[in-house]
């Protein structure tokens, strides 16, 4: 296997990784005004994660040896579906969404609407699903095995 | 009342988690429970105005939770809890070193809780879930023996029955809700309503009550039910459970039991239960066998009773429900004493155990004898009352008084003969056989002296005919506000103590002229067999619909589904061609003609293609060919993520086709070529129709609009898709990508599974047959 790694891949890899995620991320937050959110945002970051895969390097990837596909899948569903609840708790409906604004000093006016979390959820959610096939196609021994000693623990 | 429901499930938890190595001390918390129990209760009780409690449910339904605490209840109450103190106390000596002991325990007090629940219920559908819960109970504590198949199979049969029935008594119950507005009891007793729905609605309920209470023809669970250890049949399958449905008939009664059909119901159902569980109790050869089916018997008796709505067989119902439970609960107990001194309840196996055990065979010829109806037993006071009852309520009911009059002598004649059998068959001493040992002498305080005390009730409440009668007052006017009697030792010499003298002797004759050996079965058809038959019916033609519509082949499924698409959109377009035909351009601008030509050429070429691997980069073109369309038509989101998720395909893609044959087979007997060429573009044709028609169809101003100026001020944002995914819709987004996660988990699962098979040491095979005419 490592011998039949592209240095060009790996060395892509290694810039591109960090800026794909950074750019993911600005546009699930830029998506509540402009082209993007947490879908989209997902989908790019999960195209960084393939990169990395098809190099290889993901075995020396701490976000695949900590989280394993379904936490992440599992941490998705779990923030949206607390976004979607909270509101029951003070008595709004279902979904229903909050904007707070506040002036924070230096920076300026921000405003942060409650469905930005929901969207964050929806972002970790693709990811999840995207690794989680990824994973299991692939064949990894390594990180099925794992996974599967993992289960019978 | 509520707060003593909850300390059940309270308590229960603390033994089911706590408590699992100390089975002594989780029955010592149990018996706990059911004294605060009773002793609340009965303080409770004494209030007045009866005390009530409702607590909010569903308030967009108008469900409550209702409990009152009526005469009826408080018996019942009682009757539950202390008789659960003495089975408990008995099953400590019992079986506490049995695996599932302390689950036993655990389930016991839940269930103790959920029929305390049931008969304070002041709400049908209050009822009702705490009915549905002692079926789910019962189901754990028969089924107690899971390594035993036989026990899961009757435990499961109990749960189809009574689930059945409950799913009827649910219909029943919303149907009282819709036709009378309605779901309390008192209420309903005063609205006193009538029509085809009530009927309909009683008639449900009745089907509920009947096969919880194990009546004809939903009897058979019942005596399955037996394969549950002896204080699991002495509690719940003599004393409590079954009294579940009595009590709804109870309940019941007084809204619509003056109708006559409701009346004959009844006393066919009962009736032919009380003479039928008779019978079959004769032929019985299994001592706790032959009291299954004389509780079925009894229950029948207590149906006719209480479902009459005569005054005074109200009254009756309600004392003979009392002394039933405490004669019954006793008889299981002893059963349970014999089976574990002797290790066998086979009547035609024992002899002379009565002359080894003296002491339990005194005490069970008490409680035998207050079953047969013989002075100076509770049971001879009730079931004289009965007999009153019913020889006085033909002038008010007519001719169905006269026949419930004839099931029940015919009834009482067979619990005099089943009495006879059950006390010489557990005891006496055989000709021909050799006395059984005992192995184990009976532990007094432990196993004696709880079925003792049920003896006590049964000659004491005997002796006080009279001032227990009078404590059943309030339980029988809390059904029928004329319902009162007075019980008595010495009735006199009337009508019916000479029915009582004549049904007597004629089960004397009876108990003598049938053998203990069990006589051929004259009926070939039991209830049992009925439902085995229909039960593995049901499977059997699932497992076969399964096979034909879920055949495993892809391009049969596809072919199906693309069938019927067509054969809808077919529909659709012969019915309207709508006016979008006439606003067809052929293109906006040249790029828009090049893309869709070069979308049609990537088509063609994913056709044509030998290559798997071509054909998924032909594939990846077109889904980027689409993307350019949603850029020209001005929506960035969607183009965006088409991009992102054709990228991912195509990794995915390569992922797969690594374990796939490089070119497609095209082998298949489904459907040839041509064949499938036709239908693609059919499909493809009709498809495109639909589309410009649809365009054309619109009416009403599109919901976009508003979507867009709301975005902003509602949602906080600008981007209208992105808010729509997050606000508008963000329900349907939640349940998509709920979806998705499944998927995904089933994905991953589905795939590590067929590695799985595939790795050399595993020894499943790959099935073929899933796998032909697949094509990708």
């Amino acid at each position: 296997m490592k011998s039949s790694r592209s240095l060009i891949l790996d060395e892509a890899d290694r810039w591109l990784f960090p800026v794909v995620l950074l750019v993911s991320v600005y546009f699930t937050f830029r998506g509540h005004n402009a082209a993007g959110g947490g879908f989209i945002g997902g989908l790019i970051a999960s195209a960084a994660f393939v990169l990395r895969y098809l190099t290889g390097r993901h075995r020396e990837d701490p976000i695949y040896n900590v989280f394993r596909p379904h936490v992440i899948l599992g941490a998705g569903l779990f923030v949206s579906t607390t976004t979607a609840l909270a509101p029951l708790l003070v008595g709004d409906s279902l979904l229903e969404s909050h904007i707070w604004k506040f002036t924070v000093p230096i920076i300026g006016d921000l405003k942060i609407v409650s469905s930005t979390f929901f969207d964050l959820g929806v972002y970790l959610l693709v990811i999840g699903v995207v690794l989680s096939v990824l994973v299991a196609l692939g064949f990894d021994h390594d990180l099925d095995e794992d996974i599967d000693n993992g289960a019978q623990a | 009342m509520t707060l003593l429901l909850l300390a059940h499930l309270l308590v229960a938890t603390v033994i089911l988690t706590v408590l699992r190595s100390r089975p002594r001390l989780a029955a010592l918390f149990g018996i706990g429970v059911l004294l605060t129990t009773a002793v609340t209760i009965a303080i409770l009780s004494t209030r007045s105005p009866q005390p009530t409690e409702s607590w909010e449910w569903i308030s967009g339904l108008g469900l409550r939770l209702d409990l009152a605490l009526d005469g009826l209840a408080t018996l019942m109450v009682l009757v539950i809890s202390l008789l659960g103190v003495l089975v408990l106390w008995y099953s400590v000596d019992y079986f506490s070193d049995h695996i599932a002991y302390v689950r036993f325990v655990g389930v016991f007090v839940i269930f103790a809780g959920a029929m305390s629940g049931l008969v304070m219920s002041a709400d049908l559908f209050t009822m009702f879930v705490f009915w549905e819960l002692t079926s789910v109970c019962s189901f754990l504590l028969i089924g107690m023996n899971d390594e035993s198949a036989a026990a899961r199979s009757s435990a499961l049969r109990a749960l189809l029955v009574t689930g059945a029935g409950g799913l009827c008594l649910l219909a029943g119950v919303t149907l009282f809700q819709v036709a009378a507005g309605t779901s309390s009891f008192s209420e309903l007793a005063a609205a006193s309503p009538n029509g085809t729905l009530i009927t309909v609605a009683a008639l449900l309920a009745l089907t509920g009550a009947f096969t919880k209470s194990a009546q004809f023809p939903f009897h058979f669970w019942l005596p399955g039910a037996m394969s549950a250890p002896t204080p699991v049949s002495a509690y719940l399958h003599s004393a409590t459970m079954v009294k579940a449905g009595i009590v709804l008939i109870a309940r019941l009664a007084p809204i619509v039991g003056q109708e006559d059909l409701w009346r004959w119901i009844i006393v066919l159902a009962g009736g032919t239960t009380m003479v039928f569980g008779g019978v079959r109790a004769m032929r019985q050869t299994d001592a706790k066998l032959l009291l299954a089916h004389s509780t079925v018997s009894q229950l029948g008796f207590l149906t006719i009773l209480m479902g009459l709505g005569v005054p005074g067989a109200t009254y009756a119902g309600v004392a003979h429900l009392l002394a039933h439970a405490v004669f019954k609960a006793g008889l299981f107990l002893s059963v349970g004493i014999v089976d574990h001194a002797a290790g066998t309840r086979d009547i035609r196996k024992l002899s002379g155990v009565g002359q080894s055990m003296p002491v339990v065979a005194w005490l069970t010829g008490l409680s035998a004898a207050s079953m047969a109806g013989l002075i100076p037993l509770f049971g001879f006071a009730t079931k004289e009352k009965a007999l009153v009852a019913l020889l006085d309520a033909d002038e008010k009911v007519g001719l169905v008084a006269n026949v419930a009059l004839g099931f029940v002598v015919v009834g009482s004649v067979l619990s005099v003969a089943y009495s006879i059998r059950f006390m010489r068959g557990l005891f006496g001493t055989k000709p021909g056989l050799e006395t059984t040992p005992i192995d184990h002498a009976p532990s007094w305080f432990g196993l004696v002296l709880p079925m003792g005390l049920t003896v006590v009730g049964t000659v004491v409440a005997g002796f006080l005919a009279g001032t227990v009668g009078g404590w059943l007052d309030s339980p029988a006017k809390a059904l029928d506000p004329k319902a009162y009697g007075k019980l008595a030792l010495w009735p006199g010499i009337n009508t019916a103590f000479l029915i009582s003298v004549g049904v007597i002797v004629v089960g004397v004759l009876v108990a003598r002229s049938v053998p203990t050996r069990p006589w051929r079965n004259p009926v070939k058809i039991s209830g049992e067999n009925i439902f085995q038959y229909l039960y593995d019916g049901l499977i059997v033609a699932a497992k076969r619909i399964t096979r034909i519509t879920q055949s495993g082949s892809l391009l049969a499924y596809n072919v199906v589904i693309i069938l019927v698409v067509i054969s809808v959109l077919a529909a659709a377009l012969l019915t309207d061609v709508g006016g979008g035909f006439s606003e067809l351009v052929f293109a906006d601008s040249f790029i828009q003609a090049a893309v869709v030509i070069l979308a049609c050429a990537f088509t063609f070429g994913i056709a044509i293609t030998q290559q798997r691997f071509v054909a998924v980069l032909l594939l990846g073109g077109l889904g980027f060919a689409c993307a350019l369309i949603f850029v020209m038509f001005g929506a960035p989101d969607l183009a965006l993520t088409q991009i992102l998720v054709e990228t991912l395909i195509i990794v995915v893609f390569l992922l797969v086709l690594r374990q796939l044959p490089r070119a497609f087979e095209h082998r298949n007997k489904f459907a040839p070529r041509s064949a499938r060429i036709v239908i693609a573009a059919t499909l493809g044709v009709l498809m495109a129709m639909f589309t410009v028609m649809v365009s054309g169809a619109r009416t009403a101003p599109t919901v976009g609009d508003q979507y867009t100026n709301l975005a902003l001020p509602e949602a906080g944002g600008r981007n209208v898709v992105n808010v729509i995914l997050v606000d508008f819709r963000a329900t349907d987004t939640l349940g998509e990508i709920t979806v998705l996660a499944v998927a995904a988990i089933g994905v991953a699962n589905l795939v590590r599974m067929a590695n799985r098979r595939r790795r050399p040491g595993g020894a499943e095979h790959v099935e073929n047959h899933t796998h032909e005419g697949v094509t990708l």
